[in-house]
């Protein structure tokens, strides 16, 4: 399989310059569909080397609050799933940044594997990450995603055992999620004890990236997992300043300041 | 009828697969933090079934705590005004707490001592779950916490009173309809977050393998105990039974001895609501098509973009989106039918049943009294039996708002 955005970022952050990357979470059409755009090509200024695009969900179990309430606004401000694609060509229009949608089961599902791993792919998205697809239910939807030449991103998180470990590293291209603690997402103070155990587990199966999310929202925390992981991940940082600053014209600036603030964590990674 | 039957079809159930599928349906779809959780709990549930120290501390439990065996009583005053079939009620609502839940709820308490967990989370409805939950905890000295949706809090007010009395901690949850399926997604992320000392302590056949499985295991029992008591009263299986179905626990519960008995009819009832548009009812047969929530695939009331749909209907037990993932493949393979009884049926049916009977159901169970009472006059000689899986205390509130007359002091017995 010929490479996606995702993969071709990674190489060349791996090999020209020599950083992790910095991921940014966004749930599409929160505030509204219309802003969406806009709000990641100020998290691509900012410096945001990957987004995820969510698709706002009406049961998101895996989130905390703050993603809850965003994915509320989107959902009410009339998001569909084939309006996260017409999203998704928008931003491609003028930006190459890897897109990787981020969503839950039922709505994929509901809209058809095959369908979605098509029209996806035709508006330019990269991949997509199924928070409650486990990999034991896994093969339809990798088998259509790797036919449209999607990549399939899939969780692993400090309970996975070896043998899941394993199957998570099995069913991923692109790279790997690691959830940095049992939980919803939310921001925490402290990065947490489970990082590092997880990354080093997790290197000795898979030679993917690996990105570190789940608990990360300031520029220290991206430099403490930045220097372990290939890729930091925030998301409920980035929505909680939507949510503040949803009915203001400066929301780019705010959101494209955060991701410079975060981005000025990444640490560079010298041989 | 056949008459000739074994007196017990009590062979260890040939469904989920390994991986907790009924068919297509079932399955684990969850975070993955919860999936290693998850193959624990299945293994210690496993041990546990074929442990006849486990099985036999269980049945204790079941018979001098709870309260089994439950009647099989032959309602005749009902039978006769139905004018047709022979009607038992399988009593269900004389158990401790007050409705079956107790069943699985000691189940998975003895489970939770046995993996060393310490703190339980559940969710509840109309509460009986939540009552059921907080009984076991606090027997055996667990720490309980208790999600429930705010709206359920408000029309199930004495419930939530039973569970703090009892020990709980109960935590409403506003997000979403307020109701069932947001105390579930709650009691779900606490989970996800304590998992390592924490077990959820599931109340209906739903979620993530092994809850369908496990949560119909620890129901069997009603469905055992009413096959030997009908063969003893009458020699002969039932020719149908009747039960409600929100997840579906008690219905599975009281099928699953009677699967093998191709002779007699299983029909679940669920909650037909105000009406037959979508957002009005929790009729999923009818309206909903194969979706994914909370962990399993099976029919599910969702929009045409495929978000979970709101539901209604008067009984808090009955108003959830999935149906438990059995009941999708039994319905499948014909062995099975489901139909609905609306709001106004199931609130007539309970009065009919506490005038003829001296019973007054819970909301969720009327729902099944008003489906044998409606086939009844068209079935001469025939058996029915209803599983009555819980009693109507903890619905007095709605049944005054919606039978006001009776608060009148000289309102006339209805000619029934």
């Amino acid at each position: 399989m010929s490479q996606t955005r995702i993969g071709r970022l990674f190489e060349r952050l791996r090999t020209t310059e020599r950083r992790p990357a910095l991921i940014a979470y966004i749930t599409a059409g929160d505030p509204s569909p219309d802003r969406t755009p806009e709000l990641v090509a100020a998290l691509e200024r900012g410096g945001a080397d990957l987004i995820e695009l969510g698709v706002p969900f009406s049961d998101p179990i895996a989130d905390g609050p703050v993603i809850q309430r965003g994915s509320d606004r989107a959902l009410k401000a009339g998001t569909r799933v084939s309006t996260v694609l017409d999203i998704a060509a928008e931003i491609r229009k003028r930006s190459e940044i890897p897109l990787l949608l981020f969503t839950y089961m039922n709505p994929v599902l509901h809209y058809g594997l095959e369908s979605l791993a098509r029209d996806a792919a035709a508006r330019g998205i990269d991949g997509c990450l199924l928070t409650d697809l486990s990999v034991e239910e896994a093969e339809p939807y990798v088998g259509a995603m790797r036919n449209a030449g999607l990549d399939t991103v899939f969780l692993a998180a400090p309970t996975s055992t070896q043998r899941r470990l394993e199957l998570v590293a099995k069913y991923s291209t692109g790279f790997v999620y690691l959830v940095s603690r049992t939980g919803v997402t939310g921001e925490r103070s402290t990065v947490s004890d489970a990082v590092t155990p997880l990354v080093n587990a997790m290197r000795r199966v898979t030679a993917l990236p690996l990105a570190v999310g789940f608990g990360i929202s300031s520029a220290d925390q991206v430099r403490t997992v930045g220097t372990l992981a290939d890729g930091v991940i925030v998301g409920t940082a980035i929505v909680r300043v939507v949510e503040q600053n949803a009915a203001s014209a400066d929301l780019p600036a705010k959101l494209e300041a955060l991701a410079r603030e975060l981005a000025s964590g990444l640490p560079s990674k010298n041989p | 009828m056949p008459n000739q039957q074994p007196a017990t079809s009590n062979q260890q159930p040939a469904t989920p697969d390994a991986a907790g599928h009924f068919g297509p349906y079932g399955g684990r779809y969850v975070p993955e933090v919860l999936m290693a959780p998850l193959e624990q709990l299945e293994q210690a549930y496993l041990e546990a079934r074929l442990d006849p120290a486990f099985q036999s501390e269980l049945k204790d439990l079941l018979a001098n705590y709870a309260g089994r065996p439950t009647p099989l009583y032959h309602a005749k005053r009902l039978s006769e005004i139905s004018g047709g079939a022979k009607i038992y009620i399988k009593r269900e609502d004389l158990l401790h707490t007050g409705a079956h839940k107790i069943n699985n709820c000691l189940g998975q308490a003895l489970l939770a001592r046995r993996m060393g967990k310490k703190r339980i989370v559940a969710e509840t409805g109309a509460g009986q779950h939540g009552v059921a939950s907080a009984t076991v905890c606090a027997l055996f000295g667990l720490e309980c916490i208790v999600y429930m949706g705010e709206e359920d809090m408000r029309r199930q007010r004495l419930n939530v009173f039973r569970m703090r009395m009892l020990g709980a901690k109960v935590v409403g949850v506003a997000s979403g309809s307020r109701t069932l399926k947001d105390a579930i997604s709650e009691a779900m992320r606490d989970w996800v977050t304590n998992v390592e000392t924490t077990h959820y302590l599931l109340g209906s056949a739903l979620g993530a393998h092994p809850y369908p499985m496990m949560v119909r295991d620890f129901h069997r029992v009603i469905g055992e105990e009413t096959r030997r008591q009908i063969l003893e009263r009458e020699h002969r299986l039932p020719d149908s039974i009747f039960a409600c179905v929100g997840g579906g626990s008690n219905a599975i519960g009281i099928f699953h001895a009677f699967l093998g008995d191709s002779g007699v009819r299983l029909i679940g009832i669920e909650a037909g609501g105000r009406g037959a548009e979508l957002g009005a009812h929790a009729a999923r047969f009818s309206g909903g098509s194969p979706g994914v929530l909370h962990g399993a695939y099976s029919y599910l009331l969702q929009d045409t973009d495929g978000q979970v749909s709101l539901t209604h209907s008067v009984s808090a037990g009955l108003d959830y989106a999935l149906v438990g993932p059995e009941h999708a493949w039994l319905r499948d393979q014909g062995r099975t039918e489901y139909v609905s009884a609306t709001d106004q049926q199931a609130l007539e049916a309970a009065r009919t049943l506490a005038h003829l009977e001296g019973i007054i159901p819970a909301l969720e169970s009327a729902h099944a009294v008003a489906e044998a009472v409606r086939r009844a006059p068209g079935s001469k000689d025939q058996l029915f039996i209803i599983n009555l899986s819980g009693r109507g205390d903890k619905d007095t509130d709605i049944y005054r708002e919606n039978l006001k007359e009776l608060d009148e002091p000289d309102q006339n017995r209805p000619a029934l």
